[in-house]
């Protein structure tokens, strides 16, 4: 440890994270990698991305990962984003398949459930996982509104709004927040979880649901709103990638501002609060 | 705070998420094979059954689309051409000596040409196909009801499941021929019909010729091309793998409705 331990007296456990949250918490990150690694596999079946209705209105795919062959029967990989071609051979289009040869498959065996190419069970994992994913978003956000986690801990305050420009310049220089203003979580970190809860996984929820030809029939049409059941899948595919990326900010900033001080506040639910700094 | 044990903690901490990783990796693929986890998946197949059959009535009609909307061309998938000489004999013919056999728990066994299959209540829908693969593509389709066939052989009380004899074999000798197999609910919806066009012309023999099935709140796999013989069952673990279907022999879900 690099910093000068304060002594014992200065420090308090400030209990931040209740029970249903850290138990809903953990069962995210079991969950996520699970959905978005055999959602993967899923993809390899068909790695095109289209918009519209069907794949077969003419306009080529936003997205295509597949191999290309050349003259000498060699295979490289082949990422196609908006008619730009990139090569992303041993990642992307064309990868490892264990033995040291290439072969043809959009994502990599090491990122997707199960490792090997098999959509059936892909499929199994996915469609059994989402219904643990879906009905731990509705029980968080019931208990969040019940218990006023919402309105006490998420929804920022006005002070928050007005200090907007100075948390992000913060984050910026890594400065992050000490003693009691610890206690909180800042105006970003409350906007990004906000945008995370209501925005991202209803649209991943949705636009998931959206794929299936008996929810489709719920109200016909409805998928229309999202421009129809190939633009469910990739917005069902991009908002995941944006999942992903939330999901590195969020590991940074865990690290950069006390691991294991965050990582023990989400297990037993203290947090470490240096007293000392009430006086600032 | 203890500052050794904390180390202590730490390293064990680390070791720990390191090891529980690669196992996960690992065990992700061990686990796939084992039964009791494939059971366990198996209850959100369930579920989702279980969810669709209460939120959809049988009036819950899928979505409809304009000529606009079809698709150039309506890919087809699995087989091309069946690689069976029963079927060539009388795809060469156009079809005129296709009987549909219709048996099983039923009163009135009966077998049907195509002529009066095409003098059963009809249908015409435009209705888009998923494929489990995850394309799409969207056709026109016309064909009779399967309901009405179905009330012409008068069924049984305990007939329980429809199932569909197809004449493409799926294995190269010649065996492993498709089928499938739908519940009351999706055999009695208006728009499940034995499809005989296709964009307004005969059914091509790559989609399906002489008749396809149409589940339209279903994917792709459920719709069997080359209908030769439909049977009324109450239970279909005796049919084929005994999964009610060949892709479900395979491992995919009897209810595709997802």
């Amino acid at each position: 440890m690099t910093e000068p331990m304060p002594p014992v007296s200065n420090i308090h456990l400030y209990y931040r994270h209740s029970l249903p949250v850290r138990i809903m918490h953990w069962l995210t990150v079991i969950l996520l990698p699970i959905l978005l690694m055999s959602g993967l596999n899923i993809f390899n079946a068909n790695s095109e991305l289209y918009w519209g209705k069907s794949s077969y209105s003419g306009a080529p795919p936003l997205l295509e990962l597949r191999s290309k062959e050349d003259d000498n029967g060699d295979i490289s990989g082949v990422t196609r984003i908006l008619g730009h071609e990139f090569n992303t051979t041993g990642f992307l289009g064309a990868s490892n398949d264990g033995e040291g040869v290439l072969e043809d498959r959009s994502f990599p065996s090491w990122l997707t459930i199960p490792g090997k190419r098999w959509l059936s069970m892909a499929r199994r994992w996915h469609l059994f996982f989402a219904w643990a994913f879906g009905i731990n978003v509705l029980c968080y956000v019931g208990y969040s509104v019940f218990s006023r986690h919402l309105q006490r801990n998420l929804f920022p305050t006005k002070e928050d709004l007005h200090l907007i420009g100075k948390t992000f310049k913060d984050h910026l220089l890594l400065r992050h927040a000490a003693g009691e203003t610890a206690r909180d979580y800042n105006v970003l970190q409350k906007l990004a979880y906000l945008c995370v809860i209501f925005i991202l996984f209803p649209l991943v929820i949705l636009n998931g649901l959206g794929m299936s030809p008996g929810i489709n029939a719920l109200h016909p049409g409805w998928i229309d709103l999202f421009g129809g059941r190939q633009s469910m899948r990739t917005i069902h595919f991009i908002v995941t990638w944006a999942l992903v990326g939330f999901t590195a900010v969020h590991l940074f900033q865990v690290i950069v501002n006390g691991f294991w001080n965050n990582l023990r506040s989400m297990i037993t639910g203290n947090y470490r609060i240096r007293s000392e700094t009430e006086h600032e | 705070m203890n500052k050794k044990n904390e180390l202590t903690r730490r390293g064990l901490l680390t070791r720990a998420l390191a090891g529980v990783s690669a196992l996960t990796l690992a065990g992700c693929q061990k686990v796939s094979e084992s039964t009791f986890f494939t059971k366990v998946l198996a209850t959100g197949e369930k579920a989702s059954y279980k969810a669709q059959r209460l939120f959809l009535s049988r009036k819950s009609m899928a979505q409809e689309f304009s000529e606009a909307d079809i698709s150039p061309r309506f890919r087809s998938n699995g087989t091309l051409m069946p690689n069976n000489p029963a079927y060539v004999a009388i795809a060469n013919n156009e079809f005129a000596d296709y009987r549909l056999e219709v048996g099983g728990l039923v009163e009135r066994p009966m077998s049907f040409s195509l002529t009066d299959i095409r003098t059963l209540p009809g249908r015409t829908q435009t209705t888009r196909h998923d494929c489990v693969e995850g394309w799409s593509a969207i056709g026109k389709w016309k064909g009779a009801r399967l309901s009405a066939l179905l009330e012409a052989v008068h069924l049984k009380p305990n007939a329980r499941y429809v199932v569909f004899h197809c004449a493409d074999p799926m294995e190269k000798n010649g065996s492993s021929p498709y089928y499938e197999s739908i519940d009351m609910e999706d055999a009695f919806h208006p728009q499940t019909i034995l499809a005989y066009e296709l964009n307004g012309v005969p059914l091509p023999i790559a989609n399906g010729a002489p008749l396809r099935l149409r589940v339209e709140r279903q994917l792709g796999y459920k719709m069997a091309k080359y209908v030769m013989r439909i049977e009324l069952v109450d239970d279909f673990s005796r049919i084929g793998g005994g999964k009610g279907g060949y892709w479900e022999d395979q491992g995919y879900e009897w209810y595709a409705g997802i």
